[in-house]
């Protein structure tokens, strides 16, 4: 047997004083990290399975369980860390690309918790949502280039196909696929709920959730899975996904593995082949080749929906989105480079991209500057983490946020970041039957509707706060916002004040 | 410390007076009028739009323009005269006061654009003479057009609006419409530009308030053309309207249901027809939605517009007297020139009162 | 009637409705002090094979065989809850065999226990759908 040189990074710890030995635990663990010895009625574990992912934790009656960070350690560098050393053992040993979930989970600076809100004071009267009127309703989509008027002098409805939202929030894309059947499902029901969108990602839509077409964004990526006019006439906006902010400039590859039954259906590709969306799609290598595309989608819905198009906040961001608003694009989205994945090489999630808050408040700049901010609508993904970060992304700019690891957390998701093993625990990143069950969609999306509900509930009370009764506002209102702790040059890029100007 | 270097929110008085026959009276009843609400400015800004009161130049563009320094004055002079025909200049007379000091020059100019250069800037009049006041205000240091409309004209200093209005000697000007204001900025401002109201073209600005969707409507009306260097609510407010005005095509109604859109619960209680239209005004001008306390007085050829907030949160009175429409924040302030109306109320939150004269248009 | 019912969709087949089903009866406060070292004896079973799993427990019958065939009256059917009383419960079993369903079993003391709809223990909440992590248990009105 070759030498191990990896160590657990996590112990599960057993109080065996509240131990009941009811075995949930062992039945719950899809990992195989606990055991049951008969001959001593008593659970054992081991701690090299464990990927820390909560369920066992969880579900225990008796809180006899817990995962603590494991001491065990090299010796002290700064440079050398335990992570990295881990790393190479890993590499040597296997020979193969590193391979993580999630978002980017490195120390890298966000700027949302670098900002802060303002609040009126004697000169302004701040507004009690309870008492009085306050609206997050928003439009997605581009506003007429100008007004028009019939024989009698009323005002012709000219708005292009737009997207109508009860708050600035969306699911972001997962496919169905990356994420389970009882996922998509609490998503969509949600979705309806709420009157917002969720987003099919590039796996094509179920055909047991066309019926949610009006809270459904039908997403075209690369690999062009599921996609056909019904499709694409189903959803009530089409989504050209250029890129992902947790892996900019490469492709998806879902398992053979996970292409099963439905999946493989939803899909159109055959069971257990290797689903490889390409990094470029192989139509678009140049911004004239997108607004073909744009066209191809407008074309194939009679011009009724909007087009969004996805792209992944790269270096040259607002470059890419001028070119973007210019090509017939109805909505842009950016993805930040913390946004979630259900896989990607460890080295691109965590070295490429830039984050979501320069990206946005580069981006609206630029539209602004060069008069086509009302082209397009800025949607932001990229780890929104709260109604906060809302709020502070709509003052940059945005006219809406994609939430997706936030969901996920609001479903069960407890960020072991093991996704791509496809034995998530909580019945989210997995096709395995008995793991799917696990999630019900009647819990799930009563957990989702309650999550946007209570941020639907704080943004109102920070928009309150500030005196401002409509999120329309709010949008690209960056006096609202102060930097605290940020350079010259960052406040510069984000087109606001420091704390105390 | 002037306006624009930061940003200076104030409390305010307002107050206008609106003849809908046309019947000129002059300045003496606005500033009687002002003078009652003396508690509601604290002596750092009033001012006055008055509109008819140039008959006899009514076809031409009426600037008034403050000079730091004569060297500042000929350098616009220069500006002016390669684009406009100068048809009269004077310096606007001014009655000595202990309460006002620190005057800048100030004079009175009667222009009318010069075809040639019209004609190759390829833009209409209004948007030709509109893109020269800009010029002088952002490029010349020191210079600053603070009206610029037709057979109208804006008078203000740093000072009470009464003390203002003896200063400019309105009592020797008649119009059909006065609007006046008092400032209770929150800054100490010591530059008479920023007083009230703000001007541009035939379009005046009176407002209380400090609202708070500003940088929301800034950086949205910078994005047309506009600059806003004063960052004061005014500024903003007088480039909407202008905007949605003159350069879009609303009427002043529909620009109401923008910039004091009703809520959407209300929008939803009314017809068809009615809520399609609200909901198309309010998607597609939303960054025109201002938020926050105002009460706003819009002066305009031959009309007077008089709008609060949404929630109301500033107050506003409107009162009527045969031909004759009042306005002011508060009703003594309208009592106190004319004691008997024939009707008096508040107008609603995002109601606009819109008074033009007799048989004329919006 | 509310009545518990089951939804083997959703069964994960953890067991816990056995255990909190156990606890209920214990009167006691804490899980892990009642049930430690112990062995249970739930009146809720878990019934499963490879793919399937559901909880089995007393369905309150409209017409039961259990009180019909009770030589004692221990067993009877009082606003829709069919309960047991333990003094009058002689161990003789002809409920057991005659409930179709399976959902009575001998207790540690010589009665039989069956399911009670926690009226007992804990104010009629059952404590089975309390647990149930994923929704398999309800206890709802359903039109018969």
């Amino acid at each position: 047997m070759p030498v191990n040189y990896l160590y657990p990074e996590y112990e599960i710890v057993r109080n065996y004083d509240r131990c009941i030995v009811c075995r949930a635990c062992e039945r719950q663990c899809a990992n195989e990290a606990h055991e049951y010895l008969e001959d001593k009625n008593k659970m054992v574990c081991d701690d090299a399975k464990c990927v820390n992912c909560h369920r066992c934790v969880s579900l225990c009656p008796t809180r006899a369980l817990k995962i603590v960070k494991s001491d065990h350690t090299f010796k002290e560098n700064g440079n050398w860390t335990k992570k990295i050393i881990n790393e190479v053992y890993k590499q040597a040993g296997s020979g193969g690309v590193l391979l993580s979930s999630m978002g980017n989970p490195e120390h890298y600076p966000v700027y949302f918790d670098k900002i802060l809100l303002n609040a009126s004071q004697v000169t302004n009267p701040p507004i009690d949502p309870l008492r009085e009127p306050m609206e997050t309703k928003v439009f997605l989509g581009a506003k007429p280039a100008k007004i028009e008027r019939d024989e009698n002098g009323k005002l012709k409805r000219n708005t292009p196909p737009h997207l109508t939202l009860s708050m600035p929030i969306m699911f972001s894309a997962m496919s169905y696929g990356s994420i389970s059947y009882n996922a998509h499902e609490s998503l969509a029901r949600a979705a309806k709920e709420l009157g917002i969108l969720y987003n099919t990602g590039e796996g094509g839509l179920h055909e047991d959730f066309a019926q949610y077409g009006e809270n459904t964004i039908v997403q075209v990526a690369s690999g062009r899975f599921g996609v056909h006019t019904t499709y694409l006439n189903t959803g009530a906006a089409v989504e050209i996904k250029m890129g992902q902010g947790a892996k900019p400039g490469i492709g998806g590859h879902l398992p053979g593995t996970k292409i099963v039954g439905d999946v493989s259906k939803t899909r159109m590709i055959p069971e257990g082949s290797d689903s490889i969306s390409p990094a470029p799609h192989h139509d678009i290598y140049s911004i004239e080749d997108l607004r073909q595309l744009v066209y191809s989608l407008k074309e194939a819905t009679a011009y009724t929906k909007p087009v969004i198009v996805k792209i992944a906040a790269v270096h040259n961001i607002s470059a890419i989105a001028s070119g973007i608003a210019r090509s017939g694009a109805d909505i842009i989205s950016i993805d930040g480079f913390r946004g979630g994945t259900g896989a990607a090489p460890t080295r691109i999630r965590d070295n490429v991209g830039i984050p979501i808050e320069l990206a946005l408040a580069s981006v609206d700049k630029r539209l602004r500057d060069e008069g086509i901010r009302d082209n397009v609508s800025i949607v932001v993904g990229g780890s929104i983490r709260s109604s906060a970060d809302i709020v502070k992304a709509v003052a940059l700019g945005a006219d809406c946020v994609y939430i997706g690891t936030s969901a996920l957390l609001a479903i069960g998701c407890h960020l072991c970041r093991s996704c791509q093993t496809g034995k998530c625990n909580w019945g989210i990143a997995t096709q395995r039957e008995d793991l799917v069950k696990r999630l019900n969609p009647n819990i799930g999306y009563k957990r989702l509707v309650n999550l946007m509900t209570a941020w639907q509930h704080e943004i109102k009370e920070m928009m309150g706060g500030m005196g401002i009764n409509s999120i329309e506002s709010l949008r690209g209102n960056r006096l609202m916002l102060r930097g605290v702790g940020l350079n010259e040059k960052e406040l510069e890029i984000l087109g606001i004040n420091h704390a105390g100007e | 410390m002037r306006e624009g270097m930061f940003r200076n929110p104030s409390g305010c008085a307002i107050s206008g007076i609106f003849s809908k026959s046309g019947e000129r009276f002059t300045g003496e009843r606005i500033i009687d009028s002002i003078t009652v609400m003396h508690d509601r400015s604290n002596g750092l800004g009033g001012g006055f739009a008055a509109y008819g009161i140039y008959p006899e130049y009514k076809d031409y563009y009426a600037f008034h323009i403050f000079y730091d320094n004569k060297s500042v004055k000929d350098t616009t002079e220069k500006f002016l005269e390669e684009h406009f025909d100068i048809i009269n200049l004077s310096k606007i007379p001014t009655r000595k006061m202990k309460s006002i000091t620190d005057e800048p020059l100030i004079w009175r100019y009667f222009v009318t654009p010069l075809h040639t250069k019209l004609a190759s800037s390829q833009l209409d009049e209004r948007e030709f003479v509109a893109k020269c006041v800009f010029k002088v205000n952002t490029r010349i240091d020191g210079a600053y057009i603070f009206s610029s409309g037709k057979n109208m004209g804006v008078f203000k200093a740093v000072g009470f609006p009464e003390d203002v209005g003896r200063f400019y000697r309105l009592e020797d000007y008649a119009g059909y419409c006065f609007t006046a204001h008092g400032r209770y900025p929150t800054n100490t401002p010591g530059w008479w530009g920023g007083a009230h109201p703000f001007a541009l073209l035939d379009y005046s600005v009176v407002h209380n308030g400090e609202i708070s969707s500003y940088d929301a409507n800034r950086r949205s009306i910078e994005m047309y053309g506009y600059k806003c260097t004063l960052q004061t609510d005014t500024e903003v407010i007088t480039y909407i309207i202008d905007y949605l005005h003159r350069k879009i095509g609303l009427t002043l109604k529909e620009i109401c249901s923008v910039i004091a859109a009703p809520f959407w619960s209300t929008i939803e209680r009314k017809p068809e027809e009615e809520r399609a239209e609200l909901e198309y005004l309010r998607n597609t001008f939303s960054s025109q939605l201002i938020t926050g306390p105002f009460s706003i007085l819009v002066g305009f050829e031959g009309g007077l517009m008089a709008l609060n907030d949404r929630l109301k949160l500033r107050s506003m009175v409107v009162g009527e007297k045969d031909s004759t429409v009042y306005i002011a924040s508060e009703e003594a302030a309208i009592r106190v020139i004319q004691q008997d109306l024939d009707k008096v109320w508040a107008p609603k939150g995002g109601e606009g009162v819109i008074v033009t004269l007799d048989g004329g248009n919006i | 009637m509310k009545r518990i019912y089951v939804n083997e969709k959703w069964c994960l087949g953890c067991h816990l409705c056995e255990y909190y089903c156990a606890f209920a009866s214990t009167n006691q406060s804490d899980m892990a002090r009642a049930l430690c070292g112990v062995k249970i004896n739930p009146k809720i079973k878990i019934e499963e094979n490879d793919k399937i799993s559901f909880a089995v427990s007393c369905r309150h019958c409209d017409e039961p065989l259990c009180v019909k065939g009770c030589i004692t009256g221990a067993l009877s059917r009082k606003d829709g809850v069919i309960t047991i009383d333990r003094d009058r419960c002689i161990g003789c079993y002809t409920c057991i065999l005659s409930c179709p369903y399976g959902a009575i079993s001998p207790s540690d003391d010589g009665a039989v226990q069956k399911c009670e709809l926690c009226i007992k223990t804990n104010g009629g909440k059952p404590q089975c759908v309390a647990g149930c992590p994923n929704g398999a248990i309800v206890f709802e009105e359903r039109g018969e």
